[in-house]
This record gives structure tokens, C-alpha cells and sequence, in this order.
């Protein structure tokens, strides 16, 4: 991906809180992430790690309260979407961004036609006609692999297999032609013959369109085939970023070297033992003053209480939040 | 992981079938049968881990479940350390359950959110045993011990604990009873990567203690090939393939198996990037109505006519190594009629839906 070019997707410091009785949570501190044209970014980390939250952030669909949006940029093209009206907002939701979810068995609406379901945006956004949304419905079935679309149009999703909703849901995404497609683990909820087929559409369609990709996923397997850059977030805080073939092959932060090592392979030498990271991810009460990951750490020492590292930049493209240095590596 | 003593199989099955009835019409008529589990073979070793893979719906779990018979079996044998438990009268079943126990996937449905963590590891104990109170508590303490939860615990209910530790509750609960036999069904879907090496590891290190013997269901192929001595690949009901770890993820010979373990994303963007791809064309046909012949021509990408018309049957092609396919045979050793090498090539998607 070229560097100079300008980025489609520009986030800046976001913080999401969420106020709940037993008091505020901080599901997203401070992140900080660009997306290229064209680019596909993969954003890793465990469940609570604020993956999900921090995507539903930056085009508003966290229900408010208790998801507080308290500070930052969106800048989409320069379009600062957290300073919009929500009306105009409305209209870059599924027109500029488009979003598929995990799970394509409750997203889908069981009382609608697969076709209605995706004229849908194209009648909102674009102003089309029936009679036009329904040629270009059947287009973009045809796009994402499903024989004979026109008279799938005609089908509920319960009549899709899992698949085949999750196709569904990525062709309603792709209708107004987004800028910016948002993938929220499109693929955990399917078998993996299914994921291999998803993933393959997927690569297909990027060399087709051009888009830009955000996908989410905790299956770092999938990300190693699919993504040109990643972002590994832990604790609400993105705690490395890197082009993936650097991160898989240079992981810096301690986390990503300790997730790295915890998942087994299914090819080359099998080890006798799987590598552990101990103790578990902390709660997320308020704004870290310290390291979150700290407590699993095993390099851990007196700045990481006293100080949240700072992403800094190890390498062409990679950047850290750690204060430690492997050895042998330039500060 | 084997003892030193000579492997015998503490496990066999024979022909196993679980069949779901379907009923339908105004006078709930039996009008067909969900072939959940359709004519399984297979032993477990003593000491052994035997991996279950296959997808979703494929009737790993059924198999799971029946061989413990928490389903009723519909027929076949599992004969269990010399005990044919699928006949077994009730009483007798009773006696024999302490062997043989079960961790289940979701540990948040599988533990009673009412109970304290002492009462659910000793519930088994109650059951089966004449302990006191106090006998009773140390073994739990015991148990406690062993799965690595803190004593302090044993008061405290299960939604205080994180999913990890509740796998491990789980597990204790399973091993409370000194059972041989354990079915772990999917322990580490539900929970987290850096969560499922933890109990992994756990799993292994009470192998390697008490001598258990594991059937590991789950979809996660590379944690199979980490915990398990053989696999069992399952599609549709029957076993694809049968071989020790090392042989299959080397060099699987079903062609199901071939796509399935392709299918695996490498967690490496270099080889990612070279990696051949087997895609299978549409989706796994309904248990309910398989196809005739062998149960995966739909998909196939080196389906013949014989195979639309004859179900094939599992046989040993080379030494420990069980494929059912027409083509793969003791001579061939390879799949396909033409050899296996075509089968990588990757525009080979089977016939068209």
C-alpha cells in the first residue's frame, strides 16, 4: 500500500465509555488508526479488548446512553463523523460505510425477502427505483457467489444456509458501494469450509471494487491470509500496530508475542506444549494511568505501574505501546 | 501419552447409529429420521486421545453424548471397559456412570448458577459415595487443587469466575468420581485463545496423572493435532477418515479430509500466501435427507458415478489408517482416480450446484 497517499479513514484518540450502574466502563482509550485506500486492516484481540466497540464508535451505533462517545476524531475523507447531524450521519451508514456482522443468522430480518433486505439501502441512499434496486440486488447476488439471484431475490434468509446468509449480508454492505467496509468477525460464527469460501469471496472482491477493509477477528490464522496491516488491541487500547508479514514475523509487544505463541499450528513441528498467558484481561473501571497489560507481563518493571506507554514507531510502519526493548532490537 | 503397558482399547464402538425422529402432520406422524450418527466404527485406546473433528452438524456431539449415553442409543454397541453400556438397564447404568464422565462446551450452561463451586464439584460424590461431610469436603478440596482453582473459591458461585475458571470447575466436577473415560465435547470453544492453552494444558497434565482417556470433540483443527494421538474426521453423520495425528495432517487421503485441513487458515502470512486452497463448492446436505451413495458426492471434487450409486465403507488402507472412499484403496494408498497430486490443484471446485 502506498504511505503518501491520504487516508480514507482517519481516527484520532477515541474514548468510549459506558455507564452502567456498577459505574463507568472504558471499553476504548484513546485510538488512534488510519485506514488506506484500498487497504485491507485487521484488528485482533480477545473478547472485551474493545475490537467491536471501538468500530461501532466511529459511525455511531452504540445505543446512547449508556455509550458515551467522549472524545475524538472520525475523519472519514476529512468529514469529522463524530460532529455531524445524525441525519447526516444516517446517510453515511451504509452508503460511505457499510458494516457486516458476526452473526448473519440475527442480523438479517426474518419477516423480509433476502431482496428487500438489499434493495433497501440501495431505495434509501441511491434514490433507485423497484424496478432498478432489483436489478442491481440481483447483481450483487450474482457478485458474492449466489447462483441464480433473481429468484433468490424472492427468498427468506431461513430458507440461506449460514454461508449463504453471511453472502447475503456482505452484498446488502456492498450495495451503495461503500468507501469504507466494516467486517466484524464475518466469519467466527461458520464452519471452516464456509469461512474458506467467505475468505476467498472476500480476496475476490477486493481485487474487483478496491475498497477499504477493517476486518475484526480473534483467529489470527485468518488474519495472516487475508490483511496487508494489523492492529492488535488489548484493554481497550491499541498496543501494537504493524504490515502483517512484520507483525507475524517481529511481534513487539509482549502480548503479541504471547499470543502468537499460544496458538498450535497445524503445520511444521508440533510442540509438547502450549505456551500460556497467565492471570486474565483487567476490568476496565477507569482511564489507565499504567500499562493494562502490566499484570500478564512477563517484562514488566516499575515505569509500566507508573506510566501508559505511548505508541511509539519501532519500524517502517510498525509502531508500539511498550516501554520494554527486546534485546537486540533498536530502541 | 500411551502407557508403557500394552494399548488395549477401553473404548469400542460398533456400528453406532442415533437416529432423531421426525415427526410431522396433524397426528404427529414419524415421517422420516435426522441421521444424526449413521453407522460408526471405532475404538479408544487406553490412555489414548482420540480427536473428533468435523463441522457443525456433522454428529460429533451425538457421537459424544450417545457414547455415554446421555442420548438413547437407536443401534450398535459401545462397549465401554468390557460393558456394553448401550443395552444396559437403568440401575445398572447408574453404577457404571462414575467411569465415565463429560466436560461440556459452554460452561456457563453447564454449571447451575444456584449452586456453590464445593456443591457442584460434590454433587457426583453425593450421588456416588457414602463420604462424610468432611471426606467429602477434602476431596473437593482435592479436586480443587488439581484444576488449578484457589480453595478460597469454594464458597463462591460460578458467575463470579471468568470462563476459563469455569471450564476448570467444570473439569473437576468430571473428575470428581475417579472415571477413566472422559468425553471433552467442544471444552474450548467458548473461551478465549490465551484462556484455551490454559486448559489444554490442564487437560493434558491430568492425562498424564491419572491416566485418562480422552475423545477431544472439537472443530479447532490445530488444537486437535496438539492434544490428540489419532483423528477421527466425521462428515455427515460417518467417519471420513480414521489415522494417527501425525499421518493425517501430513498427508490426509479422504478427500474430505483433504479440503477440511486446507480449509485451516496458518496463523503465518508467508505461507498463507502459498498455501493451496481446496474451496468446496455449497454446503453440507441435511442429515435428515443424505444423499444416496456416498455421503459427501454432493461436494466432492473427484466425484464418479460409483460414488453417487455405492456408499463406500471404512476400511484400514494402510496400517492404523481408516478411509471410507472408493478411491482410496490398500493399493492406491491415494485418493482420486487419477492419484492424489490433482486433488491440491486448486480449480478442482466439484461439480456445479
Amino acid at each position: 500500500m502506498p504511505d503518501g497517499a491520504a487516508p480514507v479513514l482517519d481516527v484520532r484518540g477515541l474514548k468510549t465509555v459506558f455507564r452502567t450502574r456498577g459505574g463507568e466502563v472504558h471499553a476504548v482509550n484513546s485510538v488512534s488508526f488510519h485506514l488506506q485506500p484500498g487497504e485491507l486492516l485487521g484488528v485482533v484481540g480477545e473478547s472485551g479488548s474493545g475490537k467491536s466497540v471501538t468500530m461501532m464508535s466511529l459511525i455511531g451505533l452504540l445505543p446512547s446512553p449508556p455509550a458515551d462517545v467522549r472524545d475524538g476524531q472520525v475523519l472519514l475523507e476529512g468529514r469529522d463523523l463524530l460532529r455531524i447531524t445524525p441525519e447526516a450521519l444516517r446517510s453515511v451508514r451504509g452508503a460511505e460505510v457499510g458494516f457486516v456482522f458476526q452473526d448473519p443468522m440475527t442480523s438479517l430480518n426474518p419477516v423480509f425477502t433476502v431482496g428487500d433486505q438489499i434493495m433497501e439501502p440501495l431505495r434509501t441512499h441511491l434514490g433507485m427505483t423497484r424496478a432498478q434496486a432489483e436489478t442491481r440486488a440481483a447483481e450483487l447476488l450474482d457478485l458474492v457467489g449466489i447462483p441464480d439471484a433473481r429468484k433468490r431475490l424472492k427468498s427468506y434468509p431461513h430458507q440461506f444456509s449460514g454461508g449463504m446468509r453471511q453472502r447475503v449480508m456482505i452484498a446488502i454492505a456492498l450495495a451503495c458501494d461503500p468507501k469504507v467496509l466494516i467486517a466484524d468477525e464475518p466469519t467466527t460464527a461458520l464452519d471452516v469450509t464456509i469461512q474458506a469460501q467467505i475468505l476467498e469471496l472476500v480476496r475476490d472482491l477486493r481485487s474487483k471494487l478496491g475498497m477499504a477493509i477493517v476486518w475484526i477477528t480473534h483467529d489470527l490464522g485468518v488474519i495472516a491470509g487475508i490483511a496487508d496491516r494489523v492492529m492488535v488491541m488489548y484493554a481497550g487500547q491499541v498496543v501494537e500496530q504493524a504490515p502483517v508479514k512484520e507483525l507475524f514475523a517481529n511481534p513487539r509487544h509482549p502480548y503479541t508475542r504471547a499470543l502468537l505463541k499460544t496458538i498450535p499450528s497445524n503445520a511444521g513441528a508440533r510442540g509438547d506444549r502450549l505456551q500460556v498467558i497467565q492471570g486474565q484481561p483487567p476490568i476496565l473501571g477507569a482511564a489507565p494511568t499504567a500499562c493494562p497489560f502490566r499484570a500478564r507481563c512477563r517484562h514488566a518493571f516499575d515505569r509500566c505501574a507508573r506510566e501508559n506507554p505511548a505508541r511509539r514507531p519501532v519500524g517502517r510502519g510498525h509502531d508500539v505501546a511498550c516501554h520494554w526493548t527486546p534485546e537486540g532490537a533498536d530502541a | 501419552m500411551l502407557d508403557a503397558s500394552p494399548a488395549r482399547p477401553l473404548v469400542q464402538v460398533r456400528d453406532l447409529r442415533k437416529y432423531f425422529p421426525i415427526h410431522s402432520g396433524l397426528l404427529r406422524r414419524h415421517t422420516g429420521d435426522v441421521k444424526a450418527v449413521d453407522g460408526i466404527s471405532f475404538d479408544i485406546l487406553q490412555g489414548e486421545t482420540l480427536g473428533l473433528v468435523g463441522e457443525s452438524g456433522c454428529g460429533k456431539s451425538t457421537v459424544g453424548r450417545t457414547l455415554l449415553r446421555l442420548y438413547e442409543v437407536t443401534s450398535g454397541s459401545v462397549v465401554i471397559d468390557g460393558t456394553d453400556i448401550a443395552t444396559l438397564p437403568p440401575e445398572a447404568l447408574r453404577q457404571i456412570r462414575p467411569k465415565m464422565q463429560m466436560v461440556f462446551q459452554d460452561p456457563q450452561a453447564s454449571l447451575n448458577p444456584r449452586m456453590t463451586l464445593a456443591r457442584i464439584i460434590g454433587e457426583p460424590l453425593d450421588e456416588h459415595t457414602t463420604l462424610s461431610r468432611a471426606e467429602k469436603l477434602d476431596r473437593v478440596y482435592e479436586l480443587m487443587d488439581q484444576v488449578g482453582l484457589n480453595r478460597v473459591f469454594a464458597n463462591r458461585f460460578p458467575h463470579e469466575f471468568s470462563g476459563g475458571q469455569r471450564q476448570r470447575i467444570g473439569i473437576a466436577r468430571a473428575l470428581a468420581l475417579n472415571p477413566r473415560f472422559i468425553v471433552c465435547d467442544e471444552p474450548i470453544a467458548a473461551l478465549d485463545v490465551s484462556i484455551q492453552a490454559q486448559v489444554v494444558n490442564l487437560l493434558e497434565d491430568l492425562q498424564d496423572r491419572l491416566g485418562l482417556t480422552y475423545l477431544f470433540i472439537s472443530h479447532d483443527l490445530s488444537m486437535v493435532r496438539h492434544i490428540a494421538d489419532r483423528v477421527a474426521v466425521m462428515y455427515l453423520g460417518q467417519i471420513a477418515e480414521l489415522s494417527p495425528r501425525d499421518a493425517l495432517y501430513a498427508d490426509p487421503l479422504h478427500p474430505y479430509a483433504k479440503a477440511l485441513l486446507s480449509a485451516v487458515c496458518e496463523p503465518d502470512p508467508t505461507r498463507e500466501a502459498s498455501r493451496q486452497r481446496i474451496i468446496l463448492k455449497g454446503d453440507v446436505p441435511s442429515p435428515a435427507n443424505p444423499p444416496k451413495g456416498c455421503n459427501f458426492c454432493t461436494r466432492c471434487p473427484q466425484v464418479q458415478p460409483v460414488c453417487r450409486e455405492v456408499e463406500p465403507a471404512l476400511v484400514e488402507v494402510t496400517p492404523g489408517r481408516h478411509v471410507a472412499c472408493h478411491f482410496v484403496t490398500p493399493q492406491s494408498g491415494t485418493a482420486g482416480p487419477t492419484g492424489g497430486t490433482e486433488a491440491k490443484e486448486h480449480s478442482q471446485q466439484g461439480e456445479p450446484r
